[in-house]
């Protein structure tokens, strides 16, 4: 099961070793980690995903990460209305017109930008849930030659009242 | 205010905080800190022989008192020997305070000399770590160190101080804090008062209750109302490894250990009850043996302070997160308040089936006449000194029978390392008790390979006279991987023998130490007659013991809590 897990922590060196060495430690699994200060300098907010075998693991996962001396709150995203967003930038390469308009149109289609651009060279910005950024990682790879990408991996907050909050 | 370096800071803050003992070696990084120590008269510094062994006395000082151990080491190879002791304080959850020298600020990440990231080579093994940048930050971070450490569940805290922020010529103001608050630590000590309630319903309407009592109970200081509960109730009671002694050994309800070596009726019984009570235990693997087949009709009701022990390994029925000492008082005035009983006739009937378990002595052995058992060994030693000795022990079979056989009075009497099983924790260990307690007895229980793992320590123990009772088991072999061997590996002794035991009565005798030699059982309790009649010296008595014994009963491995071995040729029905 795929579980998204918020983390609010101390914005102190070594707290974000604590973390990555507590999932290797125990053999749980990360498959995207993000991290950055909140508008308080001193906290840190983390969003991890995380495939997990069942509930228990999940329990204890989010035990042993409030378990952390650094940690103030975990929360678990998934299980409740939440908004998921990853951004994705991608350079890709065209040779023709044609290639080009069909970046373009792709680009338009999914609601990214293209934020550079050289005579052959398209670097384009797209934000969303990470399916859509596969659909357009798969749909751009037709029309052009991916040259890299990267991905930030998940933010992730809950809807309506409920506040991850120091 | 007052002016001090960095140096003097962190002497100054061990005493502030009450620190009176501290074991360490010094080296270049810390030589500052060494030269605040030597113009400070309050605290009494140990210099050990290997670090490890610092960690160890610093550890079973604290488990011996209560207090918090601390440690001091310079940066590298003084900081990495320190790691298997603070393992082995972390497993068993131990508190402490392991301060080691850095290179300095500017260096660091320069790989210079004997540079070491001890923040990282340590931090799965601590409860929390502070490396401190500048002089200043020396004082509260002392202070947040001894309070995470002794707090909640406990834990070793390491602290990496640089020697720039040492400096002795940069003075800056001191104080220290009072008090410390953090907040995004904050332990849980008594119980949520809805689950309180359904505790003491569940126990009282037990038909066959077991109490399954842990390490946690010691640390808590729980043991009176442990013993309070289970008088009431009539409950039967059980001990881990961990928590002898937090149930008198030699109590009418007490029915042993459980485990991989406990008795036939405290496995019995735990597989057979319908509720198991754990008060600061943590359902390890040498408890439960296969947890697809662990006490198949019991309701789980798990106390601990550490919410990730429970329903880590067992799933918890009715999990309770806080103190042993606070919910277990919550409950007896819960009891006492609603006069809430249990049902007299179910409790007696549990009793008789489990005393027609206990009626199977599983505990008796047969003696030789040509070898000491090792069973005779620590019957007579509990009998020379009357159940009141401090007992260390090292890793092994000695450990296993030692824990069968001195049944413990109180707690922080038995002293051993349960979780990591570190070998070569037994000698430097019943120093570090003998230092916090100079008037009682204090034997350390070890065999042929364990005390070759910290023997070094005899030199300290000469050089701050430490009189200590060294009681060696000796089998020449590592009798528990040999038992090992010979039941589970065709009898092929790879690698467990000792082909070249020395003379540890010349050993003890060239550290200035008293040496005696035991062959015949008829030596034995003049021996030790002997030994504990000596108080200002460390005796060795090295004991020749029946190479070939085991240890039961033994669990069957993957088999559930009542599957044992009861002697090599008997076996409980699978």
């Amino acid at each position: 099961m795929r579980r998204i897990i918020s983390v609010l922590l101390e914005n102190e060196s070594g707290a974000l070793a604590r973390v990555v060495g507590l999932f290797a430690q125990r053999a749980y699994n990360i498959e995207s980690l993000t991290v950055s200060p909140t508008n308080d300098k001193t906290l840190s907010r983390m969003t991890i995903t995380t495939d997990v075998l069942n509930n228990a693991t999940l329990e204890q996962m989010m035990k042993q990460l409030h378990k952390l001396v650094d940690v103030l709150r975990v929360s678990e995203l998934t299980q409740s209305p939440h908004v998921e967003r990853e951004l994705l930038l991608i350079k890709v390469r065209t040779v023709n017109s044609e290639g080009r308009e069909e970046v373009k149109r792709t680009c338009d289609i999914y609601r990214g930008q293209i934020v550079d651009i050289t005579q052959h060279l398209y670097t384009i910005q797209l934000t969303g849930a990470g399916a859509k950024l596969d659909a357009f990682i798969a749909t751009i790879d037709e029309a052009s030659e991916i040259v890299e990408i990267v991905r930030s991996g998940v933010c992730g907050i809950a809807r309506g009242d409920k506040a991850l909050r120091g | 205010m007052e002016m001090l370096s960095g140096a003097e800071m962190v002497v100054r803050s061990l005493q502030d905080e009450g620190i009176e003992h501290i074991f360490g070696y010094p080296g270049g990084s810390v030589l500052d800190i060494y030269d605040a120590i030597f113009q400070s008269d309050k605290i009494e510094h140990y210099l050990v022989r290997h670090e490890q062994a610092a960690v160890h006395m610093a550890d079973a000082y604290s488990r011996s008192t209560g207090k918090v151990g601390c440690v001091l080491v310079t940066a590298g190879p003084g900081a990495t020997n320190c790691i298997t002791g603070i393992a082995t304080a972390y497993m068993d959850s131990i508190p402490l305070v392991v301060l080691s020298g850095q290179v300095p600020t500017f260096w660091i990440g320069d790989d210079a000399f004997q540079e070491t990231d001890m923040i990282g080579v340590s931090r799965p093994v601590v409860k929390h770590s502070f490396s401190c940048r500048t002089a200043e930050e020396i004082p509260i971070a002392i202070k947040k160190a001894f309070y995470i450490a002794s707090t909640g569940r406990p834990g070793p805290v390491v602290i990496d101080l640089p020697k720039d922020v040492q400096n002795p010529l940069n003075k800056f103001p001191y104080q220290y804090p009072e008090s410390v608050s953090l907040r995004s630590y904050n332990p849980t000590l008594s119980g949520h008062k809805g689950q309180i309630k359904r505790a003491v319903n569940a126990l009282t309407s037990a038909k066959k209750p077991v109490l399954y009592v842990g390490g946690g109970a010691i640390i808590a200081n729980a043991s009176k109302q442990v013993l309070e509960l289970a008088e009431k109730l009539n409950l039967p009671v059980t001990n881990t490894l961990m928590g002898l002694g937090a149930f008198p050994g030699a109590h009418e309800q007490f029915i042993g250990m459980l485990g991989m070596h406990g008795t036939y009726e405290a496995n019995k019984s735990m597989h057979n009850a319908d509720l198991i009570f754990a008060c600061g235990a943590r359902f390890d693997d040498r408890v439960t043996n296969n947890v697809e087949k662990f006490c198949p009709n019991a309701k789980i009701m798990h106390i601990d302070i550490d919410p990730t022990s429970i329903s880590k390994n067992i799933h918890a029925d009715l999990p309770i997160v806080g103190s042993v000492e606070v919910v277990l008082q919550q409950m007896l005035d819960l009891i006492e308040e609603t006069k809430a009983t249990n049902d007299s006739e179910s409790i007696n009937a549990w009793w008789d089936q489990i005393n027609e378990w206990r009626a199977k002595k599983c505990l008796a052995y047969k003696t030789s006449d040509t070898h000491i058992k090792p069973q005779q060994v620590i019957e007579c030693l509990y009998k020379v000194t009357k159940g009141d000795a401090i007992v260390t022990s090292d890793v092994g079979q000695h450990q296993m029978v030692a824990a069968q056989y001195y049944p413990f009075k109180e707690p922080r009497q038995w002293i051993n390392s349960g979780g990591a099983g570190t070998m070569g924790f037994g000698l430097p260990a019943a120093m570090g008790c003998k230092i916090a307690f100079p008037d009682r007895p204090v034997v350390c229980v070890t065999g042929d390979g364990s005390i070759q793992m910290n023997i070094q320590e005899l030199s300290t123990c000469m050089q701050y006279n430490i009189p200590v009772v060294i009681l060696l088991l000796n089998n020449r072999s590592l009798g528990m991987v040999k038992q090992w061997q010979k039941m589970f590996y065709g009898g092929r002794q790879s690698h467990s023998y000792m082909d070249s035991v020395p003379d540890f009565v010349k050993l003890s005798e060239a550290y200035n130490h008293v040496g005696i030699k035991v062959d015949t059982i008829d030596e034995l309790e003049p021996a030790l007659e002997r030994a504990f009649e000596l108080k200002e010296r460390v005796v060795f008595i090295d004991v020749a013991i029946d190479p070939e014994e085991h240890v039961y009963p033994m669990q069957v491995k993957f088999g559930s809590m009542q599957d044992m071995y009861l002697s090599k040729t008997e076996q409980t029905d699978a």
